[in-house]
């Protein structure tokens, strides 16, 4: 038993010096890029093809580029499984290597990073997801969330339901149903939604899943059939969205009535509806498919040459394609910061200029590849997200298609409301730093 | 030959009685202390204090404190979480009402609170025992988790429901905060986890420990003896969830730095303490130590030691290999020894006082 132990005791003790040396081991040469995945636990079902995407797209720039303006891209990619005490340790080992820009990929992880940015000096990249506050880049100079924000999403629903009634003055008398994960992922459009109900005259009902019944909404859809909304906008997440498509169908709901956010509109969020789920929307910001040449180049030099974990055939679905749009975020900010600074070896200080003056016009989406794929980003000082458009996406029954145009979201209704909430956060934590960065001049 | 009590003769009672009583204990003890708190500081690097020590200390006070419940006491609890849960909340309701309190004396303070509630959902079992305990404490599980994500008034009205966590220093150190340094959070961690510790070992140790273990070996017996098993029984679940609340306070306050709290202190976490007092040891406060290193630290260890030991092995396949070797580690140890890493411990112990001649 003891030489047992002691050789237990011996390999821990081995293993505990070498956790103490996970020491930053960057070459001069090259650029660091720590990334969050989750391809364990229980949304491993979206994280997989998401991390598959920024994961190709970054081995495409190496493989074709030699990296972005000729520094090559070491990317890393740290398991977190959507746990935020794991997201943490990844937080910790991206700073320990000099990361210069940190993806958290669940909101549980961009809110348990925001207070440390600053002085760590990293920029935080939430593309469309954590804190709709972060947007005002006045009180959050270090945490950006292109292209936009939940708000801006759910400002959107309310317009794209304007649009199929007829107008903003249609709005009156209707009913908006908004189907939401009890959580605060969940509850973050209700005071937009809350606020334009009041303007628009247009009736709010929630309808609240609580995590551990986010497969079993039956009792849910009994009051979505008693109340009759005319709409129903869904913020959900993981099992909960395939549930609500199928109860939608289950319970005779027009399948065309129920818009998701960006979060739910997986490929297998709609596939579990079957044939009938053709007609399901989802507000989206990138387009799905592989007929793009930046999804070509990334078969060509990635996933052909078997450098891919993807399966040839996911490759071009909706969440892969968004995991290509969060890397191109990356690379093009750390593009524009190597313009600003002048530098090809740039950290995290230079990725937050490159940040706030990123600008991706439509003619630099088709150098990208990405002419049709997305649409043009802009970044300001003040504003982190820029309030970018969406367009709402339809399931055919097969695939996503575009269904309507891009479309604004209302910023005139959502910007109050963002720097409301962005003072008060300011408030609430005692000796939050007044912003001390400098603005761009270009910006 | 190094460990051995022979010639160390104790002439009074309170020497027999110590915690401690053979002399190389003792020295071990100084030993760790000593590593504790000047090693670790010196030697880790920000990494390893903030991903491994920190949440070592903060699992372990937690795992004293079901210990306390399920170890000495034997009652089953799978409320854990949620007194966690309790003590983090209420220091982030006190920060809010008195921001000028020593944030030290504020994590001690919100133990209480959790006592408090631990007091309420301990009443079953006064009725209840075993399996059937366990299920009850789920109610304290479920009942709190659904508090701390539908009355806003706990999170400050917050829109994403999260903790902030204030900036607050003690004699102008920074203590909590975005700008309170690893080095700082930790030897807070450390002083909470011995002191807290010290206390604990003298409360199992005395009169009160000793009826616990009285009840738990039989509690009709312990009721004949005149042990009040009302009495007992909700001390034991004050106490034990006064050290989950610290614990918990500690989380959020030290560790986390703010977040999604309601999120974190899940039925998971509650099984995870649950495991870790198992696999360390029932009834054993060293045992609590090795769970916590065991359960909280092992996997963290593997998964970025193995990659920086030059095993190749990136993201979601270090994760898979680090699932695997815990599981099969945590059968290996039950199987070598049910009662727990405290127990291979003491075993391992006594043949060191024999070696290197055994009989």
């Amino acid at each position: 038993m003891k030489t047992t132990t002691l050789m237990k005791g011996a390999a821990i003790g081995a293993l505990l010096a070498a956790g103490a040396l996970v020491a930053p081991a960057q070459a001069q040469d090259s650029i660091y890029v720590a990334n969050n995945a989750y391809r364990t636990g229980p949304f491993a079902g979206s994280g997989t093809p998401i991390g598959d995407g920024m994961r190709d797209y970054m081995a495409m720039l190496n493989a074709r580029d030699g990296g972005i303006g000729g520094v090559k891209i070491v990317f890393e990619e740290c398991e977190t499984g959507y746990d935020t005490k794991k997201s943490i340790e990844c937080y910790e080992q991206a700073k320990s290597k000099n990361t210069v820009i940190y993806s958290p990929w669940s909101t549980g992880a961009t809110l348990a990073a925001i207070p440390r940015a600053h002085i760590d000096k990293i920029p935080i990249l939430s593309m469309a997801y954590g804190l709709s506050a972060s947007a005002d880049g006045n009180a959050f100079p270090w945490v950006f969330i292109p292209p936009l924000t939940y708000w801006d999403g759910a400002s959107i629903m309310v317009r794209h339901m304007a649009a199929e009634l007829g107008g903003m003055d249609k709005l009156k008398g209707k009913k908006l149903g908004l189907i939401h994960l009890d959580a605060p992922y969940g509850k973050e459009p209700i005071p937009v939604l809350e606020a334009l109900a009041k303007k628009y005259g247009f009736e709010l009902k929630l309808y609240p899943v609580a995590a551990a019944d986010m497969q079993n909404q039956g009792s849910l859809w009994l009051s979505i059939r008693r109340d009759r909304p005319d709409y129903l906008y869904n913020q959900g997440w993981g099992a909960m969205n395939p549930t609500a498509v199928k109860e939608a169908i289950k319970n005779n709901f027009p399948i065309a009535k129920l818009v998701g956010v960006w979060w739910a509109g997986g490929d297998d969020d709609a596939r579990a509806g079957g044939p009938e789920a053709k007609g399901y929307k989802s507000l989206n910001f990138n387009a799905a498919g592989a007929n793009f040449p930046v999804i070509q180049d990334i078969i060509k030099h990635v996933v052909d040459k078997g450098g891919s974990l993807a399966p040839k055939e996911k490759v071009g679905e909706n969440l892969y394609n968004r995991g290509v749009y969060n890397s191109m975020l990356v690379a093009e900010a750390i593009r524009n910061a190597q313009i600003v600074s002048g530098k090809k070896v740039v950290t995290g200080e230079d990725v937050r200029r490159g940040l706030e003056t990123l600008n991706i016009t439509e003619a630099r989406l088709k150098e990208l590849g990405m002419e049709g794929f997305a649409n043009p980003v802009k970044i300001a000082c003040g504003d982190h997200s820029g309030h970018n458009k969406a367009y709402v996406a339809e399931w055919d029954g097969t695939k996503w298609t575009k269904k309507g145009d891009w479309m604004e979201p209302l910023k005139d209704e959502v910007r109050p409301l963002i720097e409301a909430a962005a003072k008060d956060y300011a408030e609430k934590n005692t000796g939050w730093p007044k912003r001390a960065e400098a603005c761009e001049k270009s910006s | 030959m190094f460990y051995r009590e022979a010639g160390q003769f104790k002439s009074t009672y309170t020497a027999d009685m110590a915690v401690f009583p053979i002399l190389q204990d003792r020295i071990g003890i100084a030993v760790i202390l000593l590593l504790a708190f000047v090693g670790v500081p010196l030697i880790g690097n920000d990494f390893f204090t903030t991903t491994v020590m920190i949440p070592f200390l903060v699992f372990s006070l937690a795992a004293i404190g079901l210990n306390i419940l399920t170890g000495y006491t034997g009652l089953v609890s799978l409320g854990t979480a949620a007194f966690m849960g309790v003590g983090a909340y209420s220091c982030y309701k006190m920060t809010t009402w008195w921001p000028d309190m020593n944030i030290i004396v504020l994590i001690l303070v919100s133990g209480l609170f959790s006592a408090a509630i631990g007091v309420f959902f301990g009443l079953p079992s006064l009725r209840i025992k075993g399996f059937y305990l366990a299920v009850a404490t789920l109610a304290a599980q479920f009942f709190l988790q659904w508090a701390f994500v539908r009355v806003p008034w706990l999170f400050n009205y917050n829109a994403s429901g999260a903790i902030e966590v204030p900036l607050r220093t003690v004699f102008g150190v920074p203590i909590t905060g975005a700008t309170a340094s690893p080095e700082t959070r930790y030897f807070v961690c450390l002083c909470l986890v011995v002191v807290l510790t010290w206390l604990a070992s003298n409360i199992v140790h005395g009169r009160i420990g000793r009826s616990w273990m009285a009840v738990r070996d039989m509690d009709i017996a312990a009721e004949l003896m005149g042990i009040k098993l009302l009495n007992a029984k909700l001390l034991a679940f004050a106490v034990s969830s006064f050290y989950c609340g610290v614990a918990g306070a500690m989380m959020i306050f030290l560790w986390y730095g703010g977040g999604e709290a309601a999120d974190v202190f899940n039925i998971r976490l509650s099984f995870n303490v649950l495991f870790m007092v198992i696999i360390g040891g029932l009834g054993s406060l060293i045992g609590s130590f090795f769970g916590a290193m065991f359960i909280a630290g092992l996997p963290t260890i593997l998964k970025f030691g193995l990659p920086a030991i030059g095993i190749p092995l990136a993201g979601a396949t270090a994760e898979h290999i680090t699932f695997m070797l815990v599981g099969a580690l945590i059968i290996f140890f039950l199987i070598v020894e049910p009662h727990g890493l405290a127990r291979l411990w003491q075993i391992a112990k006594q043949k060191l006082r024999t070696w290197p001649f055994p009989y």
